[in-house]
């Protein structure tokens, strides 16, 4: 079995094309890998019979000679993402009954493409968190840790767990302020947003409406450029849904980046800083350097107000998207004799602290007489954040910056909110400005936990963002797997 | 803009609480407030930017929202509409009574 679960993505696709294996096969690998690692906690929901049914299938198609690019790929689904009859929690109590009667467009195109799930993945209460501690049924434990229990990063942390352990070949996450690419630097895997609007929101359980965005975890750059081709499209569903086409991502890979310009932002390597991510970080410049690309120095002015913005703007449009959680159309209820304590109750019973700590403030920030000092003003420097990438894409190709600044801690370690909001300090900024990122494992740190490096491009430069992303891949060439992973 | 260095209160998470249709326990109140204060002081930075002459940004896609048709595309779906809901009966959703 464990010759299997050694293949990723772009070796399984061919080996199932060849016939040299089965779906079947593989998905019963992974199901076995999945039991291994159940400690972990990745899987909240685990669909045992229907992955099975799932590959049965695709090995038909298969051998009919009609499979779809994905045929066969067992995967896991963040529990973001609404699955026909199949239970979808946001890992919240307040959904903990809740079966979707349609599926979400980005998991839709997932199967249309022969795509096989494993099951659905934990995730911090409504994707509100960075070290997946919020999810309603518990911690996700990161298969790198040691002696002590570390966190998988969040809020996407049982993907990027399922990933790192070899319980999923490939997994789907949601990034709003970099949910995508922080586990995804904490796991050491890969982790790809791509450009606001590039997948349809439809069906994905709503945090922050103008930054939530669909991307792949894959073990590498090729398996994350193979999921977003069949992820990504237009969709006449999500009014946001960009009606651009993208070419095939995999036809980019080998590309040379010689020439391409590689911004360094100043304001990325502040104090605070591990010193282990400013070694490897200057490391990936060399690496991009040697491989023939131009270093150049930029300056982003406003990146040190993309936090304060992120925490206004992602809290009141939670508050607004939260309010559907009522006790009437689905969810849990708690029964009170009248409807507005009902109300009361149903939230203040189902919504954990974080999401109810930011229902709070996104409600304060947008009530009246704080509106303009917090809500707009707000909006205001994120168009200065904003501008910020579009003067330095004037002169530049892709940004490189370190994904997080520190490696994985301890669970339970960061207990004020602030401190854990301080985890996303470089991603929020693309995530402000739509733009697409990628967090790439170069390499551990001292204590052996792995570090992830960024690279920002332009809106919808996703194609040569993941011919960079493969040269610093290849250069790194981290290829160490997680002690916790299964074998 | 002076409203923002605005501390909050026991009696403003209250109301705020309220708007929010939260029931928040007594004993959670202190904290919460302190965590609302931190957050705010965190976020009240904004005030060193300029933005004057600057306009909002509600939207990053940088299309027009597309408009459709006023069409009916789906419908007798009452059944799965009601599937979720907590309590319903004879095709409505139930609630607590409202009219006494």
């Amino acid at each position: 079995m464990s010759d299997l679960l050694n293949l990723d993505l772009s070796s399984a696709q061919k080996s199932l094309k060849n016939r040299e294996i089965s779906s079947v096969e593989l998905t019963k690998a992974y199901l076995d890998a999945i039991e291994k690692t159940s400690s972990l906690g990745a899987y909240i929901d685990l669909q045992k019979d229907y992955a099975l049914e799932m590959a049965k299938n695709s090995d038909k198609k298969i051998n009919q000679g009609v499979a779809g690019p994905l045929e066969g790929i067992p995967i896991g689904v963040k529990d973001m993402f609404c699955t026909k009859d199949i239970k979808t929690t946001a890992s919240s109590k307040i959904l903990e009954n809740f079966y979707p009667t349609y599926e979400s467009t980005v998991t839709q195109n997932l199967w249309n493409d022969g795509a096989v799930m494993l099951g659905k993945l934990s995730c911090d209460e409504f994707a509100m968190g960075s070290s997946n501690e919020t999810a309603a049924k518990g911690n996700v434990i990161n298969p790198w840790s040691k002696t002590i229990p570390m966190s998988p990063g969040g809020s996407s942390g049982g993907s990027a767990a399922a990933v790192a352990s070899r319980s999923a070949l490939a997994a789907t996450g949601t990034d709003t302020g970099g949910s995508i690419r922080q586990p995804a630097a904490f796991c050491g895997i890969t982790g790809l947003k791509p450009t606001y609007g590039r997948c349809s929101r439809w069906g994905i359980v709503a945090f922050s409406s103008s930054l939530d965005q669909a991307g792949p975890l894959t073990r590498t750059v090729s398996d994350a450029a193979i999921m977003l081709n069949s992820m990504a499209g237009y969709d006449n569903k999500d009014s946001t849904s960009a009606n651009l086409e993208m070419p095939d991502l995999t036809s980019y890979l080998d590309k040379s980046i010689k020439g391409k310009k590689i911004g360094i932002p100043k304001e990325y390597t502040q104090d605070g800083i591990s010193e282990d991510i400013v070694s490897f970080y200057e490391t990936s410049i060399q690496f991009l350097k040697d491989s023939g690309a131009e270093i150049i120095p930029v300056s982003l002015p406003h990146t040190k107000y993309a936090l304060p913005v992120y925490y206004i703007i992602a809290p009141a449009e939670a508050s607004s998207n939260l309010a559907r959680y009522d006790g009437v159309r689905y969810g849990t209820r708690k029964e009170a004799e009248s409807l507005d304590d009902m109300y009361e109750l149903t939230r203040g019973e189902g919504f954990g602290d974080e999401v109810q700590r930011r229902i709070m403030i996104g409600t304060y920030v947008l009530s009246s007489g704080y509106y303009d000092a917090y809500y707009l003003k707000a909006q205001k420097v994120r168009r200065l954040i904003k501008e910020d990438f579009d003067n330095t894409f004037e002169n530049v190709d892709f940004l490189l910056t370190p994904s997080t600044p520190s490696t994985a801690f301890e669970l339970g370690q960061k207990q004020d909110p602030l401190t854990m909001y301080l985890n996303d300090i470089f991603t929020v900024p693309a995530s402000l400005a739509g733009l697409p990122g990628i967090s790439i494992p170069v390499g551990l740190d001292k204590a052996g936990l792995p570090v992830g490096i960024q690279l920002i491009a332009n809106s919808f430069d996703e194609p040569n963002l993941i011919s960079v992303a493969h040269t610093l891949e290849k250069s790194a060439n981290f290829n160490v797997i997680a002690q916790g992973a299964a074998k | 803009m002076s409203n923002i260095k605005s501390i909050v209160d026991i009696p403003t998470v209250n109301k705020i609480a309220r708007l929010a249709r939260l029931q928040i326990p007594e004993k959670n109140k202190q904290n919460l407030t302190n965590d609302l204060n931190n957050i705010l002081e965190f976020v009240a930075q904004l005030n060193e930017v300029d933005t004057s002459n600057v306009e909002p940004l509600a939207s990053v896609t940088g299309h027009k929202l597309p408009l459709r048709n006023d069409e009916v595309t789906d419908g007798n779906i009452e059944q799965l509409v009601l599937k979720n809901a907590p309590e319903s009966s004879s095709g409505f959703f139930v609630v607590p009574k409202v009219i006494e």
